[in-house]
């Protein structure tokens, strides 16, 4: 939902970074505003996980140009934990598996630490249990989920459920839900958005990154973005969601490769 | 290595001061008069004279083992004194009477004695510097008929019941540093379990070796009889010194008829500087003789510390429906070298082990895990299963395993899993993302890994265990 009044949560000007001396993202604009979701769409190898990585801190991207700001603070300067328990939650687009770590401690120490930075209180094991079944119902997941190892095993969309899960018990500012609709099936996709659009608030924001419209029948986008080549090549309403659909990526390339011209000569 | 992983490696060893006791050390260097003095000093019989003198005389015809996957400089023999004690004081009847230096020393170690031993139910039998200087709790056991003391004071008091024993388990030339040891040892641990007792707590003992370039020896003697039962528990932890210090103790068990020993370790010695400089060797021999039908031995060790560790707690499983089990975390980091695992020798009939080996290595260490599943043609309807699984923190660091396995009874079975997993960088990301620091995330990390291990140990160690390991591995993430 667009509200003129709402305050700019993530602020993002001319990001440029690298990964092993390769430059991926390219100079990318972006700014996102509390009680809006914004869908990031482009083609595979475009850039869009890279930067769902480099706004989270992954250590493995080198920032070499531009700034991020979060809530007025700048968030390229904080470790990546500190960025979470400010609010930055990433969906991974492959969550990684943890042998041997219980689903349920991993859960509760996340929640804690971000409780603990909020200056509310931790939940004991007893009582985080009653807590996180609740939200687990939502989602539709068996809670033998939380026995098992951190995405050991999982399938595809298990994984996907895990993540929005965490979300859900964390509540964080910003979600960046990076291709949480793949592997998806019908069903699933439709109790997935649904809980993305009950934690959707005023008071937060999300980004998605999908390369596929089909989940923005469930979740209204008030922004669409193209990502390409490390650099996002336009933006409009849900609309142009949809003519992604119908007409693919190249004509937007095109487009864009002919104002970058025109605006050089 | 991200930075990230090598900051969490590289903390300094907590547990580093000396303590300022009076010792009376032995000149350096060994031969038979050392042997002699040390015999005089601790006041034997004849026969351990003579059992020191044969394996001292075996020891001079054999040669250092090579096989081990670790390096170290040759070790010179003559350069060590192999008697040192705390000056002769007064026989102590309680912890009030025991030095308060050395109560200090615990406290430093965060292992209170007194109150360990009074809220674990546990009697500590301290050795320190050689010489055992504190018994608790012996009292309670004698009314049982339990025998716990040190070894020096059982050769006084049962010398029947050492004499029967010792060395029967791991003879005098067993192995160079068996050998060693049967030649030199100066004290060490002494119990026995009575025919159809179960021993009503868990007995302790803590190991600390004290004095600078001190060789340490120590015996180790456990005796379970008919359907006896006993927990045994050892702990280590030395002070921070700049020369090698040589550790090589020998560790006998035997359990007869429907006998159950259980042998905890978590040992936590000096493991050298970051570049591995003044570490303990630890050259050890623990073996456990299932003499008895259905009797079990069982090792649990959770090694942290040394530069090197050469340790293989065996089983021997002779007696029919016998049960060996050995379950071991070894961790290394920095330079350490740890080449460590066990032997299960089946012999008598349906005989059962099982192996649960977890290597971890950090820094630019090595780890090597090393067993032998021994099948003989007596051992009808044998069964073994062995699990080694490693995990590597950075990318410096190494990881083996030389399972080797000699199946002579076409009716046993003998099972091998192995694995190798590595703390990723994207694993911490994905903690960090959660708002989950480093340390946390590999602390949480290593305990899933070594659970299987950890179920095994007795409640309090299992508590000191975890920590232990965060200990190793946390530190200073920026
Ligand atoms: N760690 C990496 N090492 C080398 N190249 C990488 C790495 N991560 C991403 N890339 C490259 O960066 C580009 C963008 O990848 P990515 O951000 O995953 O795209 P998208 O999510 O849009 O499909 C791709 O060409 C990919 O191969
Ligand atoms: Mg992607």
């Amino acid at each position: 939902m667009i509200d003129q009044d709402s305050k700019v949560l993530l602020e993002v000007r001319g990001l440029r970074a690298t990964v092993n001396g390769i430059e991926i993202l390219k100079g990318i604009d972006l700014a996102v505003s509390s009680g809006e979701i914004h869908a990031i769409m482009g083609p595979n190898g475009s850039g869009k996980s890279t930067f769902a990585k480099v706004l989270a801190g992954h250590p493995a991207y080198q920032v070499t140009d531009g700034t991020v700001f979060f809530e007025g603070r700048n968030l390229l300067e904080l470790a990546p934990e500190a960025r979470a328990r400010l609010g930055v939650f990433l969906g991974f687009q492959y969550p990684i598996e943890i042998p041997g770590v219980a689903n349920s401690q991993f859960l509760r120490l996340a929640y804690n630490t971000v409780q603990t930075e909020r200056g509310k209180d931790e939940l004991d094991p007893l009582e985080f249990d009653d807590f996180v079944r609740e939200k687990m119902k939502l989602l539709e997941m068996n809670p033998d989920f939380l026995d098992r190892s951190v995405n050991e095993g999982f399938s595809g969309g298990e994984k996907k459920r895990n993540e929005i899960l965490q979300m859900a018990l964390l509540e964080p500012k910003i979600g960046i839900l990076d291709e949480t609709d793949s592997g998806l099936d019908i069903d699933a996709l439709r109790i997935v958005a649904s809980g993305v659009n009950r934690l959707a608030s005023k008071d937060n924001a999300i980004v998605l990154i999908t390369h596929y419209q089909r989940l923005l029948n469930y979740i209204t986008p008030d922004y669409v973005h193209v990502m390409d080549a490390g650099r996002i090549i336009r933006t409009g309403g849900k609309e142009l969601a949809l003519e992604l659909e119908t007409r693919g990526y190249d004509w937007v390339s095109a487009e864009y490769k002919q104002t970058a011209t025109r605006a050089t000569a | 290595m991200s930075t990230v992983l090598q900051d969490l490696v590289n903390q300094p060893y907590p547990h580093g001061f000396v303590t300022n006791i009076e010792s009376d050390v032995a000149p350096k260097g060994l031969n038979e008069d050392t042997i002699r003095l040390i015999s005089a000093k601790k006041n034997e019989p004849e026969w351990l004279l003579e059992f020191r003198l044969k394996a001292y005389r075996q020891w001079l015809g054999m040669e250092e083992p090579k096989w081990p996957n670790v390096r170290y400089p040759k070790i010179d023999f003559q350069a060590i004194s192999y008697y040192s004690a705390p000056k002769p004081k007064k026989k102590l009847n309680s912890l009030d009477e025991v030095d308060p230096e050395l109560l200090r020393t615990f406290e430093k170690l965060g292992v209170p004695m007194n109150e360990r031993a009074a809220l674990a139910g546990v009697a500590v039998d301290v050795i320190f510097d050689s010489v055992s200087v504190a018994t608790t709790y012996k009292q309670r056991l004698a009314e049982v008929g339990i025998i716990f003391c040190s070894i020096s004071e059982a050769v006084q008091q049962h010398p029947g019941l050492v004499q029967q024993y010792l060395g029967t388990v791991v003879p005098v030339g067993d192995n160079y540093y068996a050998a060693l040891n049967s030649a030199v040892f100066t004290d060490g641990s002494f119990c026995f379990i009575p025919k159809g007792v179960k021993c009503p707590m868990d007995l302790s003992t803590y190991f600390r070796i004290n004095t600078q370039e001190s060789g340490q020896f120590e015996r180790t003697l456990i005796i379970a009889e008919e359907g006896a039962s006993v927990s045994y528990l050892e702990g280590c932890t030395a002070p921070k010194f700049d020369t090698n210090q040589l550790h090589a103790a020998v560790v006998e068990l035997v359990a007869l008829d429907n006998a159950d020993i259980k042998y905890s370790t978590v040992q936590n010695w000096y493991a050298g500087d970051e570049q591995g400089v003044g570490g303990i060797y630890n050259f050890v021999t623990k073996r456990g003789l299932c003499k008895g039908v259905n009797s079990r031995i069982s090792w649990t060790q959770v090694e942290t510390g040394s530069a090197i560790t050469w340790k293989y707690p065996s089983c021997i499983l002779r007696g029919d429906n016998s049960v060996g089990e050995f379950y071991s975390v070894a961790l290394t980091n920095h330079r350490q070298q740890a080449d460590t695992g066990t032997k299960m020798i089946h012999l008598g009939k349906n005989t059962r082990s099982t192996i649960v080996s977890k290597g971890i290595s950090a820094g630019h260490s090595n780890n090597s895990y090393r067993g032998l599943v021994k099948i003989a043609p007596t051992a009808a309807g044998a069964r073994n299963y062995s699990q080694c699984d490693s995990m590597l923190i950075g990318d410096q660091c190494g990881a083996n395993t030389f399972p080797y396995i000699q199946v002579n009874n076409p009716g046993a079975q003998v099972e091998h899993e192995a694995s190798t997993s590595k703390i990723g960088e994207d694993q911490l990301f994905y903690f960090a993302q959660r708002g989950i620091g480093a340390e946390e995330a590999v602390s949480m990390i290593i305990n899933g890994f070594c659970k299987d291990v950890f179920q095994q140990l007795p409640m309090e160690f299992a508590v000191e265990a975890t920590k232990l390991l965060g200990l190793k591995l946390e530190g200073s993430v920026g």
